[in-house]
């Protein structure tokens, strides 16, 4: 039992690195706080964009939207960051990392709020049409906010996955919340940064997986 | 274009490395093999606890659902892989890897199984015991068939989330696809290998993510 606690609950060490593991929090916040902000609104224009059905533009769309659905995260992230500069193009690991996961969640938002849009009835459109309504003033006012409702409960759950790859940035030396508690980690011979990351992310994530679930319930569009 | 071409298509390099990210390939599947029907086990399991309705079996289960899917995988490994051995415990990486998934998996697999099995009317499960079926035969043979129809599409997206996480794996060294691209791109210095493992990916998720995309747009129509 001792051992348990100098090893894992140990307070000279959390002491120690606690300023450290702080700034690391601050590092992945704005991270997740970025790409949640940037992914859902780059989701929301492309699906808006596709509306208009323009068939290049919907193709390109298309294959933007499956490429960043079908490779994993943490691939994408390193292709950023090593592959890109062999053609000219350098990202900091900070960017590198946010950017990829920006485009990864905006993939994800443009086909939920795509579904939204295809699912909200025809009569919808023809009716805001008919009462003279224009095309975008009908997609404002009368399609948008039934489609994002729509699209909000599996649109939580998406948001809050793909925030949690923030910790994905370590592979790339980012110095947020798991980088910093290993390097802690190895510098202290000791696990106690680790329990701390590991703290933080219930921290920020647990509040959100509770409020995903009210959600859920509430807008019971999921339930079978 | 020449450039992109030389960087990232380059035929020699292609050549010389395709057997190292092969030999990937095979481990990143060995992953999921082990990982996908040990987080649906796990996962089924704390769903089917759920049902018995004791209290406080409940809240362990809701936190321990809640937690793994509040972890992101990555943590989850490293606390594991390098947290671990300070109690003796030392996980080779292939199962420490496994365990990290599983763990995270069978949460979100447990949540959906859970949905699932709330989603059968309780007529179903009284008409089984009334036949004299006990309540494990009712929920296996009644409740479980007719549950996990009625949850096929969130499982093939949870699923293919498990597959694609599997790249992780990477970061305590396991030489799946993504880190055998990564030492092949170390060898010849030029990140051809990255966009070899990047399309083997899509060649391989692709026709699920279609499959999945499909099934989202069937599930917010409503009915």
């Amino acid at each position: 039992m001792q051992e348990l606690i100098y090893y894992y609950f140990n307070w000279e060490v959390f002491w120690r690195y606690l300023p450290d593991m702080l700034g690391g929090f601050v590092v992945t916040v704005q991270m997740a706080a970025i790409i949640a902000v940037a992914g859902l609104w780059l989701g929301l224009l492309l699906a808006v964009v596709r509306t208009f059905r323009v068939r290049p533009v919907n193709w390109a769309l298309m294959v933007f939207v499956d490429v960043f659905r079908a490779i994993p995260q943490l691939v994408i992230i390193v292709f950023m960051y090593f592959g890109l500069p062999y053609v000219g193009i350098r990202l900091s690991a900070f960017w590198a990392a946010t950017l990829s996961l920006v485009f990864v969640l905006a993939a994800f938002a443009e086909e939920n709020f795509w579904a939204g849009f295809t699912s909200v009835q025809r009569g919808q459109w023809e009716a805001a049409r008919s009462t003279g309504l224009g095309f975008l003033d009908a997609l404002r006012y009368v399609v948008l906010p039934q489609a994002i409702r729509l699209a909000i409960p599996p649109l939580t759950n998406r948001t809050i996955a793909i925030t949690k790859g923030t910790s994905l940035a370590s592979v790339i030396a980012v110095q947020e919340i798991i980088n910093r508690a290993s390097s802690a980690q190895a510098q202290a011979a000791n696990p106690t940064p680790l329990m701390m990351g590991a703290v933080m992310y219930l921290i920020i994530f647990a509040p959100l997986v509770r409020l995903s679930r009210r959600i859920e319930k509430r807008y019971a569009v999921w339930s079978h | 274009m020449e450039l992109i071409v030389e960087s990232f298509f380059n035929l020699d390099t292609i050549r010389e490395v395709y057997p190292l990210l092969l030999s990937g390939l095979w481990t990143t599947l060995l992953l999921v093999l082990a990982c996908v029907p040990l987080g649906v086990l796990v996962g089924l399991t704390v769903a089917v606890l759920y049902t018995f309705r004791s209290r406080w079996l409940n809240v362990l289960l809701v936190l321990y659902v809640d937690f793994m899917r509040a972890f992101p995988p990555l943590v989850l490994l490293i606390v594991i892989f390098y947290g671990l051995p300070f109690l003796g415990l030392e996980l080779r990486e292939f199962p420490a890897a496994v365990l990290a998934l599983t763990l995270n998996s069978s949460g979100y697999y447990g949540e959906i199984f859970r949905a699932g099995i709330e989603s059968i009317p309780r007529g179903q499960s009284e008409a089984a015991r009334s036949t004299g079926l006990s309540a494990l035969q009712a929920m296996l043979w009644v409740v479980l068939p007719q549950a996990v129809r009625n949850v096929v599409p969130p499982l093939t997206t949870n699923t293919l989330e498990v597959i694609k996480i599997t790249a992780v794996a990477s970061a305590v060294a396991l030489p799946e696809l993504l880190r055998s691209a990564r030492i092949a791109q170390g060898l010849v210095y030029n990140p051809t290998p990255l966009m070899m493992a990047a399309l083997t990916y899509l060649v391989l998720l692709w026709p699920i993510v279609r499959i999945v995309s499909r099934f989202e747009r069937q599930m917010m129509t409503p009915r």
